[in-house]
């Protein structure tokens, strides 16, 4: 599905990133960890072509990112941006219409089917009671989902999300890491940053930690998520707890 | 509510036109309008008064409002900002130069009009190669204020043409076209300009869906398939054109490229096909009321650009005042 070999990344004229290769299957959840900084969001952009890539290769699906179209791209992956962005008003509809855009022709404007496509990405997630609302009018958690909604609509392989917890309340969070392990099960491969390590053992099958520009480890998240690795991330210590029966969390050492 | 837009939108611009032409220092009556209009004969000079004095200037006031409601919403969208109008990008300072370096090298009404043009287009040129050189800011937040910065740059070269130019010949014509003006309008601008506006409008309509992604943040519409910077330049050379040539007719009418799109998303939202109709339906619907009063309040013809300004200031101020809690 997503393939990247010693990618080296960063913005015009400064290199922030090298050497990071990973691969991500069809279903797979790869949660990307590190700290503010790091390079987590220039690397999500640098995989969706929204930024030229310094060195190394990305393959989607079999061919070169730099050899397909922006539109080519948009039908393959979807992109869940960090959503603190000032829209027009439209409807929660019309914005997720508009993840239609990459399958319509240029002059085209959504059909029937389109439609479908939008009010099933907002059933799958719960929020079709919240189609004829603005989006300036809902809130940060249903924005959120809204976004994700857009992205499903463009009937992607592969969704990449930027730290799509961010910003949302705690049952929020968790009904978005739901969703992460819904869409997962229904054979899409994710990419997602975090700022919490928990959320890679709650729905990661592997961890990349990203500090840096360079990767740290990546693995199984009870593999590479351990005191060492988050203490060298973060400069913070940190217990990384056995519950049992696969469960694990991290319990950061506040002074006392 | 769209279709209600639409359809009140439709009715009061009728209403407006057949009010255009009955008001004036020669009243006309609806049935020797009928008559004139179905080419049934009608007596003294009523037919000279609809045909060759209002309805030119009716179809000018139509077009031009039509045409800057066009170029607004485009912008508004374009730039995520419901603030923004034609006068962004200086187009309209631009146009308004030429214009006033032709009524200074004394030109004829037609390199007057090409002037104009040519600087609309010069000045958006200007502002958009500068705007795109200046790394390292918001590229929107850069083109913004470059056009502001220019626009100020070539009013001043306005002034010094103003100070320059024959009190007596020129500068009255030229405070007559920066105030703006329909009044003598004749048929063959009119022609000459349709061309022109509907080469702009043209794309718009066609691109109508995907105009909407240009109103979110770049690196979203990008991510969803669009080549942002070419829609983008596309539009940005449409808009310029409607503006340009709706200035090259009338002379700088301001604020209705501001009022109109916002009153129209008001009614019917953002989404720019079900935008940008009602924008021109309201656009020429609201020039033509004040070309209309300003041909009737007084003795004098008041200039339709202040007229414009003086409902156009508090609209904006409100406006500003809203601007955070809803778009």
């Amino acid at each position: 599905m997503l393939d990247v070999q010693s990618l080296a990344f960063g913005f015009p004229g400064r290199t922030i990133g090298r050497d990071v290769s990973f691969s991500l299957g069809a279903g797979e959840v790869l949660c990307v960890l590190g700290p503010n900084g790091g390079g987590k969001t220039t690397l999500f952009r640098t995989i969706l072509g929204l930024l030229t890539r310094h060195g190394g290769s990305i393959t989607l699906e079999g061919s070169a990112l730099a050899s397909l179209s922006r539109a080519e791209i948009a039908r393959r992956v979807g992109y869940v941006p960090q959503g603190h962005s000032a829209y027009f008003a439209y409807t929660v509809r019309e914005f997720v219409l508009m993840g239609r855009t990459a399958h319509l022709g240029v002059f085209a404007s959504p059909a029937k089917k389109d439609f479908a496509v939008a009010d099933q990405a907002l059933e799958s997630l719960g929020i079709a009671h919240l189609a004829d609302k603005p989006v300036t009018e809902i809130s940060g958690g249903e924005r959120q989902l809204a976004l994700v909604a857009r992205a499903l609509a463009q009937e992607p392989k592969l969704l990449v999300l930027d730290e799509p917890t961010a910003n949302l309340d705690f049952g929020n969070q968790v009904r978005v890491l739901q969703r992460i392990g819904a869409l997962a099960g229904s054979g899409i491969a994710i990419l997602f940053s975090s700022h919490d390590p928990d959320h890679a053992f709650l729905c990661a099958r592997r961890a990349l930690l990203l500090a840096e520009g360079r990767v740290l480890e990546i693995g199984a998240p009870r593999e590479v998520i351990r005191a060492d690795t988050l203490e060298r991330m973060y400069g913070v210590s940190v217990k990384v707890i056995d519950l049992g029966g696969g469960a694990h969390t991290c319990l950061p050492t506040v002074g006392r | 509510m769209t279709r209600i837009s639409y359809l009140a939108a439709g009715g009061m611009l009728l209403c407006l036109v057949a009010v255009a032409f009955a008001v004036g220092r020669y009243p006309v009556s609806l049935s020797e309008l009928l008559s004139v209009l179905t080419g049934q004969p009608v007596a003294g000079s009523v037919e000279t008064v609809v045909l060759q004095v209002r309805g030119p200037r009716i179809l000018a006031a139509l077009l031009v409002g039509a045409a800057l409601a066009a170029a607004g919403t485009a912008y508004q969208g374009m730039f995520r900002n419901p603030l923004v109008s034609p006068d962004i990008l200086g187009v309209s300072t631009g146009a308004a130069l030429g214009a006033v370096l032709g009524i200074f090298l004394s030109q004829g009404i037609l390199f007057i009009q090409v002037f104009a043009f040519i600087g609309g287009l010069a000045a958006v040129g200007l502002v958009y190669w500068i705007g795109s050189r200046l790394r390292g800011h918001d590229p929107l937040l850069a083109l913004v204020l470059t056009g502001v910065v220019i626009g100020t740059l070539l009013g001043s070269v306005i002034a010094l043409l103003k100070y320059l130019a024959d009190p007596y010949n020129q500068l009255p014509a030229i405070t007559y076209w920066l105030l703006g003006s329909l009044a003598s309008i004749s048929p063959k601008e009119i022609l000459y300009s349709i061309p022109l506006l509907l080469a702009g409008l043209a794309p718009m309509l066609l691109l109508r869906w995907r105009m909407n992604l240009l109103a979110l943040p770049d690196d979203e519409a990008r991510a969803l398939g669009v080549d942002v910077r070419r829609l983008r330049t596309l539009v940005v050379v449409c808009a310029t054109l409607m503006t340009a040539s709706a200035v090259a007719i009338s002379g700088i009418i301001g604020w209705v490229g501001l009022l109109i799109p916002h009153a129209a998303r008001l009614l019917v939202g953002p989404d720019f096909g079900r935008l940008l109709p009602l924008a021109m339906l309201l656009g020429a619907a609201f020039l033509l009321a004040v070309d209309t009063l300003c041909r009737t309040i007084a003795t004098i013809e008041v200039p339709p650009g202040v007229l414009t300004a003086l409902i156009g200031t508090p609209f904006f101020l409100w406006l500003f005042a809203l601007a955070r809690r809803r778009w």
